[in-house]
């Protein structure tokens, strides 16, 4: 009896605080699904920074000129701090990052199947940078304000960084769409290879998306996949525009009642197969973190030891 | 007598602000610059094949910072290297071949396993530590102060390499073998580094001078970590006139081949 009154005490308590646009923290009393829920959630977002490494790794060796080298590689470390910033918000919710990292390289986890694609040019560079960071921008924006503390805090230091991402993906379209035909050709045939994938990272349309509203009431998702959808498009128009570059949607059209960009149908199917794990590098990715991890770990058992032995209180005098 | 010249800055000193300058390196300055410059490139191209390869993602991270640190070293040396003949850092780096790079034949050296990364690391680290502290004191104002600010960062990249000789030399026995194995595969190109280049005395940092400090700090380390100071042959050398091992053509003709592609391009 006295227990039930808890509980209900607690989840008074907790939407409470989700009401009054209040955070929860990590000592706070939370259901056991809004933890389930918010785990998966951040840590497939850290999976996605990790994973995102690679496609645009991919070209740091190759970067045609030593300051887009720079550039490249402080993104790809950026990505990389994205994910241990995510990993340590979702270690607070009692999942330990080795246990989430093991999900991620055993194939278990999911990550955003826009790093499924695979990155044949140097364009791909400015593409993923100005629509994929971009889409990424308008998904975390909103979530700067999500109801649970930790992640919250994670998505502004990251937003800022992704929207360096986005303008450096955009100079680099700039710079070749200004520059020989050759570069213009690459640039045209990347933007038409990512705009759709780019359009389907925020998720199937809204009703089939089983799971938003729940997550909506909980304030871990603050904006439908259709909203975010539309903002994206009305983001990307008058950008590319300046970029001199047709968007690969012959129904993209402003739509003065409504106020908004229409746009075509994406096809579905497509995004599905990936998300089936048939997408272009599905494969590739996970098995090379994989393997990284596997070589590594002599490495990290090595840390392990010597940190052990620093800290026996009988260090034996070597 | 050389003019006296303004100080740079070596807190704002970068590939950018060189090129903005107007600054023009005399010519014994640029082709020391040159070596200097190409030193640092092909280690940070080196160094970039970790990224998202590393044993844990802190390591991406601590390897992608290094190979940063060094890429600007690169493109300020360059830029500075070019300005005598007024080429830009990028037709250095992308449209010369082979022989007419002038990097010691430690940087193109393949990475090896983890240890033996570390292994060079802890090398070349302590002798870019020790040569851009005398740097910083060069009479060429510009060399001065990309060593100065050089200094700083090659500092912590010591310590990064430091800190791994001792978690390997005394972690595992596996990992000791590795480390030993790694210092041993380092160990032949150790003895280029302090070849004199006959640099011009008063800009240039004698090589030799740098030895005798190399020679204090570095293997009182390996036996911290339990190691042995391998006794090996020195490899023939030779990268400052052109000369290098067969890991630098592929290396190059992977760094240079979208640039080549498309020559007069920007990017
Ligand atoms: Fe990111
Ligand atoms: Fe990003």
């Amino acid at each position: 009896m006295p227990e039930a009154q808890t509980t209900s005490a607690e989840e008074r308590e907790f939407q409470r605080l989700i009401d009054a646009d209040q955070r929860i923290e990590p000592r706070d009393w939370m259901p056991e699904a809004y933890r389930k829920t918010l785990v998966r959630q951040i840590s497939q977002h850290a999976h996605s920074e990790i994973i995102g490494m690679q496609p645009e790794g991919n070209w740091i060796s190759r970067a045609p000129s030593l300051k887009r080298k720079a550039i490249l590689m402080a993104k790809v470390q950026d990505e990389a701090g994205h994910g241990l910033y995510l990993y340590s918000a979702a270690q607070t919710l009692g999942t330990d990052r080795d246990t989430m990292f093991d999900q991620l390289i055993t194939g278990k986890a999911r990550y955003s199947s826009i790093f499924s694609y695979l990155t044949p040019t140097w364009a791909d560079m400015g593409s993923i940078g100005w629509l994929v960071d971009g889409a990424a921008i308008c998904n975390q924006v909103p979530l700067c304000r999500v109801s649970y503390g930790p992640y919250g805090r994670a998505m502004t230091r990251i937003c800022k960084e992704e929207s360096f991402h986005q303008r450096q993906g955009f100079e680099i379209l700039l710079q070749l769409m200004r520059g020989s035909a050759a570069q213009q050709r690459m640039a045209k045939e990347s933007v038409d290879r990512w705009y759709a994938p780019a359009l389907m990272m925020f998720g199937p349309p809204d009703d089939e998306s089983p799971n938003s509203r729940q997550s909506m009431d909980w304030k871990i998702k603050r904006f439908s996949n259709d909203d975010l959808r539309q903002r994206f498009v009305d983001m990307l128009v008058p950008q590319a525009e300046v970029l001199g570059i047709t968007l690969p949607d012959p129904d993209l059209r402003w739509n003065e009642e409504r106020g908004h960009y229409d746009f075509g149908e994406l096809d579905w199917s497509e995004f599905h197969e990936v998300l089936a794990g048939r997408g272009q590098a599905n494969s590739v990715r996970v098995s090379r973190r994989r393997r990284a991890h596997e070589d590594g770990a002599w490495v990290r058992e090595a840390a392990r030891a010597y940190a052990d032995a620093q800290a026996a209180p009988e260090r034996i005098a070597s | 007598m050389i003019p006296k010249t303004k100080n740079v800055n070596p807190a704002t000193v970068t590939a950018e602000s060189i090129a903005k300058s107007a600054v023009v390196a005399p010519a014994g300055v640029a082709s020391y610059a040159l070596g200097l410059g190409d030193d640092a490139l092909i280690l940070a191209q080196r160094l970039g094949e970790w990224i998202a390869s590393a044993p844990e993602l802190e390591e991406d991270v601590a390897l992608a910072n290094i190979a940063l640190d060094l890429l600007g070293h690169a493109r300020s040396l360059l830029t500075y290297a070019g300005s005598a003949t007024g080429v830009t850092e990028d037709d250095l780096a992308y449209f010369r071949d082979e022989p007419e790079f002038t990097n010691r034949q430690i940087f193109e050296q393949p990475n090896g396993d983890f240890a033996q990364t570390i292994a060079r690391q802890l090398v070349v680290s302590v002798y870019f530590a020790e040569l851009y502290r005398a740097l910083s004191g060069s009479a060429d104002p510009t060399l001065a102060a990309i060593a100065a600010k050089a200094s700083k960062e090659v500092d912590y990249h010591f310590d990064h390499s430091y800190q791994w000789l001792l978690r390997l030399g005394l972690g595992t026995e596996l990992s000791h073998e590795r480390m030993q194995r790694g210092l041993d595969a380092v160990w032949p190109f150790v003895d280029e580094l302090f070849r004199a280049d006959g640099a011009q005395a008063d800009v240039a940092v004698d090589p030799a001078r740098l030895r005798a400090r190399f020679d204090s700090t570095v293997p009182p380390l390996i036996e911290e970590a339990g190691l042995t100071i391998p006794t090996v042959q020195p490899a023939r050398g030779g990268g400052r006139q052109g000369v290098h091992s067969e890991a630098l053509g592929p290396l190059l003709a992977e760094m240079q081949v979208l640039a080549r592609a498309h020559p007069g391009a920007k990017w």
